[in-house]
Order: structure tokens, then sequence, then C-alpha cells
């Protein structure tokens, strides 16, 4: 596992007081990012496998119960049946990690084992987050406590309407602390704060107070993880490093469901901030049904058979 | 380790090559080509190769068109024009919904031939230039069925020779043949001879629709080819290319009374305000001049960023090139292909040698093997640098600083030529003043190269004239409402009296110049007798002052329309206190038509409206009229205050600035009449009077390179001097017929129609990204 972190700098409106984005703009550049790339063959079935080593698999739903998250677990060990690994020439192959809630993560620690598959767990009263800090704050160590590798947070997407970026950033930079060891990932509900130029500020500030990979969504908003708002939150992460020289990862979640999402994902962190954001260390894909997409996808690409879901094993 | 492991170690994009088979089959069966005339191939004659410009490989052998071959296609044109034009609007219409209907079926096809031609990524002629020519064809179905209500009075031209260029072939033919059909004329086009496969392509679909024999022709061949038919007894030469072939076109069609729309060459600014978007401004860049391979009439290839941002700007735009791949033209993950041919290659790589040499700093841009050049940009290059006056038509932008808005305008219309523009700023406030005062005919605010057949395109300066798209892309292919034309009587010799002055008494009176809003003495001193009195004699260096007068004039054009009908208001009034001198110098019905000019350009000063076109959602796409600014016009030698008064005001309600060459033979009524000017407010300069021998001094205004726009009444040989000397600066010429000017068709919107060029101004929208909000408009 790495042990990448960003340390954060102190808050500085600075870096995006007078940032300016053309909405229209961005919508172009989105549009055409997938159809300015094409993988054919081999090289869509590796690009496609790599999708599958940056899924953060996931499970969030009121009925969750610890089997059930257990059989996740399984999926996350081997994503992609093993013959058609074998047919590839691929060995090793997991997902990113699982993200789970946190009474589910001890479930999820002895489902993994010594997989060496991180746990991710949501936290600070997902996904709304609007519960009193203090509570928020405990959720997380309780979910440290549980043993989750990573922490998925919730900002408080009022801070960003009304522009209170201090609040923004001291309440993040507190939940930083509690994560302690655990990395952090700031979802930052991006359908809620619906201008490009909110999304770029509170990416600005969430990486300023040390997240360590900025997430678009909950998976629980109107509109979730959307090209043009992946694309300003990878221009922030791109300035941030030039500007600070940590790197911060992505992470789009809800709304990829197909390979060719997968792939849409990929070009765009590619072409807008190069190669070392296609690893599972700087990239993530907060996802559920997309690996059934893949994995017959793979399927059809190793046997020359289009696939039938019912012989892929389920999560 | 597994290739598929290895591939996902480095993440390499690998090669995704788009299936050639079809289209290669296709060239093997029909080369060598003939010609396309009068509904059928011809045999194939004298051949040239055509090349993929990527591998060097020939791809077929196509004929070389002669005089011969030029003069079958025309006659077939003109014998399929009656019964064309004599179809019903809906069966014109059903014709080129076939076409574009065939078109878009065809779309891999054709997206596959043009890329296989020009050496363009197959990325774009996939999903621009073929889409774009089947819009093209779906929009003028619709200016097919509506001709007859939309353009009333109005008739087809007949038969029309249409040359296009090989950066855009297929698309170009359709901004050709789509409207010249629509208005129910006939077509010979000669596509370029880089890149004629996907016209004789397009000839197959004509004859898969059924088109009627004749309606289109094609003919394939190199600059002679084109140069037979520019000679050819056509009713009009529509030319998209160089700046340097369109002026001898213009040149050669001089005094032929033939139509002539020309898109020519372009240096167009791309503007960036410090309140921009600066990823979107790169990404502008390279929807620009690194479009295909930067050989774009309207790139955005003179790049001028605001100092305060320029640091940044340069730093996004470079990591940006670096990220754009140089590759085969058919992979669907290249974005940079071939250059067309290895001349244009050359010719790019020697401009930049040029620039170089006078001091310019090349940013990438480095020739690879073959047809391919690297994008690149040139750095610390001022104005006087070749790289930055010359149109370098490949991949390689200039980039430069300004300093403030005003500086920004400067730069940016310190140029011969007007394509287009791109103005990049978050401030509407900002963007949309910047966009009014680049002169150019199409300006992109936060957007670059956006094209629609709902949107005119074309130039202003040396860029050309005439528009295509649009209302008046199709006024361009129809004949206004003809008027009953009156002989204009030949000017007598002017007999000379040398620095004499008038005597003063009752009606014998010296006129003057009328410059400047001043009278002025005549610059020779000499004078000439008039009926009435005398004449000053006006020579080049009197035109060259008013001129100098109407460019000085700026205040007019920015009054706006109800300022200026307030003032031709008061031209009525003050004309109508003093109608019985006037009736007395001329004739009551003169008198009165005078009156009524005045009234009815004050009525059209503030509703000649633009229009707000349906280009594509979430875009504001306005198309406003704009005055030329200084505009020379020669007037007939009859009626010397009712022509007068008919040919200036309308050009003055627009905002033009004027320099006006009256009657030669009776001017004397135009002292009156400059009094009547004083005395009604009109500011100085807007209207200037130099008297003398017409055809001399409409010469001299037609080779002043300070004036924009001529309107020359008179005989067909003086037309056909001024017609030459305005080739100099391209100046658009626009000869109404002579008529009896006291008569109603004196008068109307086709008079304010030449007054202007159109802009076209587009602006995308949009607070929210997609999903959030509403297309407004």
């Amino acid at each position: 596992m790495s042990d990448r972190r960003n340390p954060g700098i102190d808050l500085d409106t600075s870096f995006f007081t007078y940032i300016r984005i053309n909405t229209p703009a961005v919508e172009r550049r989105a549009a055409t990012l997938p159809v300015r790339r094409s993988l054919k063959k081999d090289w869509q079935a590796a690009w496609l496998l790599n999708a599958v080593r940056c899924i953060d698999l996931t499970t969030l739903a009121g009925d969750d119960t610890p089997d059930r998250v257990a059989r996740l677990c399984a999926k996350a060990r081997r994503p992609i049946s093993a013959d058609l690994l074998a047919a590839m020439g691929v060995e090793g192959l997991t997902t990113g990690a699982v993200c789970v809630y946190p009474t589910m993560v001890a479930a999820a620690k002895t489902a993994l084992g010594n997989s060496g598959i991180p746990v991710a767990s949501v936290a600070t009263g997902f996904p709304a987050g609007l519960m009193p800090l203090d509570l928020r704050l405990a959720e997380i160590r309780y979910a440290v406590d549980q043993g989750a590798d990573e922490i998925d947070i919730v900002i408080t997407r009022a801070h960003v309407l009304r522009a209170d970026w201090g609040a923004l950033y001291d309440e993040l930079r507190a939940m930083r602390a509690a994560c302690g060891t655990a990395r952090m990932k700031s979802i930052l509900a991006t359908g809620d704060l619906k201008s490009l130029e909110n999304v770029a500020r509170a990416s600005h500030v969430a990486m300023q107070a040390g997240s360590d990979w900025i997430k678009t969504s909950t998976g629980k908003e109107g509109v979730n993880a959307t090209l043009p708002v992946s694309l300003v939150m990878c221009r922030a992460i791109r300035d941030y490093c030039t500007r600070t020289g940590h790197k911060v990862g992505f992470k789009p979640a809800g709304g990829l469901r197909t390979a060719k999402d997968a792939i849409s994902w990929q070009v765009l962190m590619r072409e807008e901030l190069g190669r070392d954001w296609l690893s599972p260390d700087l990239f993530r894909i907060g996802a559920s049904s997309l690996l059934g997409d893949i994995e017959r996808q793979i399927s059809h690409h190793v046997t020359g058979r289009y696939a039938a879901g019912h012989r892929q094993a389920i999560a | 380790m597994s290739r598929v492991s290895e591939i996902m170690e480095n993440m390499e994009y690998g090669p995704s090559v788009e299936d050639s088979g079809a289209v290669r089959d296709w060239l093997r069966d029909r080369s060598p080509f003939g010609h396309f005339i009068g509904g059928k191939f011809t045999g194939s004659g004298t051949t040239f190769t055509t090349r993929d410009p990527s591998t060097g490989e020939v791809l077929a052998e196509v004929t070389q068109g002669g005089d011969p071959d030029v003069a079958e296609a025309v006659r077939a044109a003109r014998k399929a024009q009656n019964k064309w034009s004599g179809l019903s609007g809906n069966e014109r219409a059903r014709y080129l919904y076939a076409i574009a209907r065939h078109i878009q079926k065809r779309e891999r096809f054709l997206s596959v031939l043009e890329t296989l031609d020009n050496g363009k990524p197959i990325r774009e002629s996939r999903d621009i230039d073929i889409p774009l020519a089947a819009r093209h064809f779906y929009h003028h179905a619709g200016w097919a069925e509506l001709r007859d209500s939309e353009f009333p009075g109005h008739a087809p031209l007949g038969v029309c020779g249409q040359i296009i260029p090989w950066n855009f072939p297929l698309l170009m033919l359709a901004w050709k043949i789509a409207p010249a059909l629509a208005a129910g004329n006939t077509v010979v086009l000669k596509p370029a001879e880089y890149t004629p496969l996907t016209a004789l392509a397009f000839a197959e679909i004509c004859q898969e629709v059924g088109l009627p024999a004749g309606v289109v022709n094609i003919v394939t061949g190199d600059g002679a080819t084109g140069a037979a038919l520019v000679q050819a007894e056509l009713d009009k030469i529509a030319f998209t290319g160089s700046t340097e072939v369109g002026r001898a076109i213009a040149a050669s069609l001089s005094g032929t009374g033939r139509k002539l729309t020309l898109e020519l060459g372009g240096k167009s600014p791309f503007v960036v305000m410090d309140d921009a978007d600066l990823d979107a401004a790169v990404e502008g860049v390279v929807d620009s001049i690194w479009f295909n391979q930067g050989q774009v009439c309207c790139a955005g290839s003179r790049i001028l960023v605001a100092e305060a941002v320029a640091e940044r700007f340069e730093s996004l735009l470079r990591a940006r090139m670096e990220r754009l791949r140089i590759g085969q033209p058919l992979d669907k993950s290249t974005d940079i292909g071939a250059i067309v041919d290895p001349v244009q290659k050359d010719r790019i790589l020697s401009i930049c040698a040029e620039a170089i040499g006078a001091g310019a700093e090349l940013i990438g841009g480095q020739p690879g093997e073959g047809c391919f050049i690297a994008p690149g940009y040139l750095r610390n290059i001022a104005p006087a640098n070749p790289g930055t006056q010359q149109e370098i038509f490949g991949p390689i932008a200039t980039l430069s600083t300004f300093r403030t808005a005003d500086e920004a305008v400067e730069l940016a219309n310190n140029t011969r030529y007007g394509l287009a523009g791109s103005v990049w700023s978050e401030s509407a406030t900002v963007a949309t003043d910047i966009a009014a005062r680049i002169k150019a005919g199409v300006i992109w605010i936060n957007c670059a190269n956006m094209f629609d057949a709902s949107a005119p395109f074309g130039g202003y300066r040396e860029s050309g004239f005439g528009r295509e798209g649009g209302r008046a892309g199709m006024l361009d292919y129809l004949s206004e409402p003809q008027v009953k034309s009156v002989r204009d009587p030949a000017p007598r010799q002017p007999v000379l009296i040398d620095g004499a002055e008038g005597k003063g008494h009752d009606i014998d009176r010296t006129m003057k110049l009328y410059l400047g809003g001043a009278q002025k003495r005549p610059d020779g001193g000499a004078m000439y007798k008039v009926p009435g009195g005398l004449a000053p004699l006006g020579n080049r260096k009197d035109i060259r002052n008013a001129v100098e007068a109407a460019a000085k004039s700026g205040k007019w054009a920015a009054m706006g329309g109800h300022a200026r009908a307030q003032v031709l208001y008061y031209i009525a009034e003050n004309l109508s206190a003093r109608a019985d001198d006037f009736a007395k110098r001329t004739n009551r019905q003169e008198t009165d038509a005078a009156i009524a000019r005045a009234f009815h350009y004050a009525a059209w000063a503030d509703k000649f409206d633009g229009a707000n076109v349906q280009a594509k959602p979430g875009h504001l796409v306005n198309v406003l009229p704009e005055p030329y600014g200084v505009m020379a016009i020669a007037c007939p030698n009859t009626q010397p205050l009712a022509a007068f008064m008919s040919l200036v005001l309308p050009a003055i309600a627009m905002g033009n600035n004027v320099v006006v060459i009256p009657a030669q033979d009776d001017p004397l009524v135009l002292s009156d009449l400059y009094q009547v000017f004083d005395t009604s407010d009109l500011p100085g300069g807007v209207v200037n009077i130099v008297t003398g021998v017409r055809d001399e001094l409409a010469r001299t205004a037609a080779a002043h390179d300070g004036v924009a726009a001529m309107w020359y009444v008179g005989d067909r040989d003086g037309l056909a001097s001024v017609e030459r000397e305005a080739g100099g600066n391209l100046k658009p010429v626009w000869s109404p017929a002579n008529r009896d000017w006291t008569k109603p068709d004196a008068q109307g919107a086709m008079f304010l129609r030449h007054a202007i060029q159109w802009k076209t101004i587009w602006l995308p929208y949009g607070a929210l990204p997609e999903g959030s909000g509403g297309a407004a408009y």
C-alpha cells in the first residue's frame, strides 16, 4: 500500500479567488475528450483491467449485512474470473479497495484478510453530512478504530454555497486529524454545489486541508460524477500540484456504469494529469455495477463471444 | 510479461485505425475518374494523380479539365437551369433533403475518403466536416422551400462557377452547392487538385438521388482549369482560396457584370483577456490553429494575450501542446494529421524560417518525416515580423502580448485581413465590446471555429466579400428585383477656368469642395463651368483629403440609429424649409424625392436589424449589420439632387462616412445641400463631396486602400476600371442601375444591404453544466 499523503497547506484563497471557469468550454472539452482517443483489442483490455484495479467496489445501502459485505469482498479479491485473466497473462488483479459504511468495516476487514486490499469507510454523517461536528469526528475515529484504511468524508455543502472557506477548511482539517494514518477522501457532492466555479473552489480548499483524494459525489445526489465536473477537479489537482508539489488523487463516484465510461474517465486522467494518475494510488472509481460490464467486455475480448451476466460471479 | 500486462504498465493508447477497405475498393473500381457533366461521368482524359499525403501513396487518377471540358459543363448547366429554377421550392427542397440524407448514410465512407485524400485526422472528418456538410444541405433544403416567400421578387442568378479549396473539400462543396441549388441556380464546381475525391463521390450521390442532369457539374483539374472556369460564360463566380488568386479573379471579372463572392485568407486574432478562463482559451487554440493542421482560413493564428496572464497562459499552452498526438490520419487517436502536400509543408517551414530570421522564437513546430509538422507557436514576435503578417496556413500560431483592451483591439485590427476573431473573457461587458471592435466577419466569444449553416460566414477587408450560410448567404445566390434602368448621360469634357472665383451675384455662384464639414478649395485650384456657375475640379489629392476627413470622423456610427435618424429628419425639415430654392436649382420632383429619401432613411436608421439565428442550442448567435466605415459613392451624371440623396442617405443611415463624387455636369445644387447638412447637425466628415471628372475621381477612390466599399453608377467602361482598381484592397463594388431617382424604386432596404457587412457573433452561454439548467434562447 502506498504511503503517499497530502500534508496540506495553510488556507490560501489566492489559489481560487480569481478562478474563471467557462462552463460551455468545459463541456466542449469534456465532450471531445472521449472521442479524441480510441482503444482497441489488447489496449482496450489492458485499460479496462486497469480500471478494475482502480475501483473502490462499493456497497452503501440501508440493507447491507456482514454477509453481503463478505460477498462484495470476495468479488474484490477476484474481480475478473481467473480463466479470463489467465488467458491474458495477468496475475494478482484486485479492485483498488472496498467501500462500506463504518459498521461494516469490521466485516470487510475480516473478509479481505491478508489480501492487501484496503477498506474504505464513508463517515461524517454520509451522505448529507449535517450532523454536529463532534459526532462526525467521532464517526471517523470509530471507522479508523474498526480498521478502515481510508475514510471517505463528506463536506458541508453550506460552507461552499455561503463561500465560508475558513469554516470549510477548519472542518476538513479536523477531519484530517481524526483520520490519523488512514487516508482521507473528500466528497464534494458536486451535484449540490452546481456551479463549476464552486466545484473548483471546494476542490482547492479540500486539498489545502490535506485531502489525499478529492471525490465527486456520494452517489446519492441528483447528478453524480460527470466528465465536465471531473475535468474541473482534475485541473484543480494540476494547479495545486504545480503550486505545492503535492499530488492529490481523484475519485469519480456514482454514474460510471459502463466499460465505455471507465475508458472515458481514464482518458481524462491521462490527458489532463498524466500517466501517474492512472494508478490506484491517485485514481479511484467509486462504483458497484461497473465491474460487471467490464467483466463482460473482457470476456468478449478473450473468447470472441458475447457474455451473459449469469455466467459471471456477482458481488 | 504478457502484452496486456505490459500495456497495464505503460498505459499507452495503441493503434486504432479506421478501416479503409471499402473506400480503397471504390477507388480501384472507379479510377481513372472523368468529370461529372450533364449527370454522367465522362471518360478520363489526361490525368493527374491524387495521393494520400500521409504516405505518398497514389489514391487515384483524376482528369485534368481543359477549356472544352469547362465549356461542356457550362453548356450542360445552362441547359438544365431553366427547368431547375422552374421547379417549385418544395420540389427543389426534396432533392436537397435527399442529398443531405445520402451524405449522412455514407458518412463513414465520406469521412475515410476525405481523410485519405486530405490527410486530416479521421476524428475531424467524421465528427466535423461530414456532419456539417449534411447539415448544410438540410438547412438549404429549407431555404429552397421558402425561397419564394422569403425573397419575393428575387430570381436565381443562372449558372454559377464555384472553385473550392483543399482544406475542407466536401464541406466547402456543401457551402457552395447547397445555397446555389436552393436559390434555383445550376453549378459547375471545380474541386481543388489536391483533394478532388469527395467531390467525385458527391457526384455519385447526385446520381443516386436522381438530381436532374446538369444541375451539378464537377470538373476536376488544377489552377488552369479554375482559370478556364473564371473565363467561361457564367453568371457568378464563387471562390474560396488564397487572397492572391481571389484578387486575380476579381481583376479578370471586372466590367463583365458577373457576380462575384470571395472567401479568402486570414490571420485572425485570438484575444485572451486577463479575466479569461485560460484552460478554455488553451482548448480554443487547439480548436483553432491545431485543428486541421492549421490549414484553416479563419484559424485564430495570432494569439494576443494580456500581459497579466501571459506567463500562466503560455505554460498551460505548452503543456497542452505536448499532449497532442501527431500521427496517421486514419488513427482515431490522432490529433494532428498530415499537411496536404509537400509543397505546402515547404511553404510553412519557409515562413517559419523567415519569422525566426526576423527574431521570433519557435516553440515546437518541428518537421517530421513526410508531410508532418508538429504543432508549435512563434513567440517574441512583433507586428512587423513577416510571421505575424503572412498567413502561415500550418499548425503554427504566433503569440504576443498586450497591456490594455484598447491595445488588444489595435493589435487585432493591425492586419489587411478580416475573416474572423476569437475573444476570451468571462466578462460579457468586455467580450462584447472587443467583439464589436474587431473588424472581421465572424467573432467567436469564448469559443473558436464554430460553424453552422444558419450562421453567415465571410470576411471583411482582404478576406473577401459575400457570405456563406443563412439568409445573407442565400442573397448572394439571388438577383435583386429588377428596376427600369435609364441610360446615364455621358459626362461632358469639363471646360476649365483656372483659379477663377465666382462673382457672387444673384444665381451665379462658386461652389467649393465639402471636406470634413468645411468648404475647401480644390487642391489644383482649377474650376470648371457648370450650369449656374463654377464647380471645383477635384483631383486625386482631393480624394485623398476627403478619405482622410471621412476616416477621422469616428463618432457617426457610434451615435446609434436613433441619433442618426434625428439628424436625417432634421435634414428633411431644413430641406423642406428651403424647398423652393432647391426646386429652382433642380425641379420639384427632385426636391420632393430628396425630402422623401431623408424621411425614408431616417425611418430605417434604427430598424435595419440583424438577427439571432438558430445555430445550436446554448449558443447566442447574432448576425449584425455593421457599416463598412469609409465608403465612396460615384453618382450618375443626372438628377444631381435626387440621385445624390438616394445613394448617400442609405449609406450614412447605416453609419458609414462617405466620399461622394456627384453628377459631373451639374453639381451646383450640392452647394446648397451642404449648407443644409451644416445646419442639420450632420457631423463634419460624414459626407464629403469632391466634384470633377467622375470616372477619374472614382478610379482614385476605388484604388484607395482606406475606402472599404464602393458604389458606382455609370457606364460599363467606367465600372470596369473601378472594379479593376478596387481589387487592390478587394473592396466590394456595387453598381445599381441608373434609374429615375425620383421614383419609389430608388429607395429601400436593398440599398441598406449594400451599405453594411454582416458580422456573426457566437456566444455560448451556460451558468451551470448540462443537466442543471436549460437553453434560454
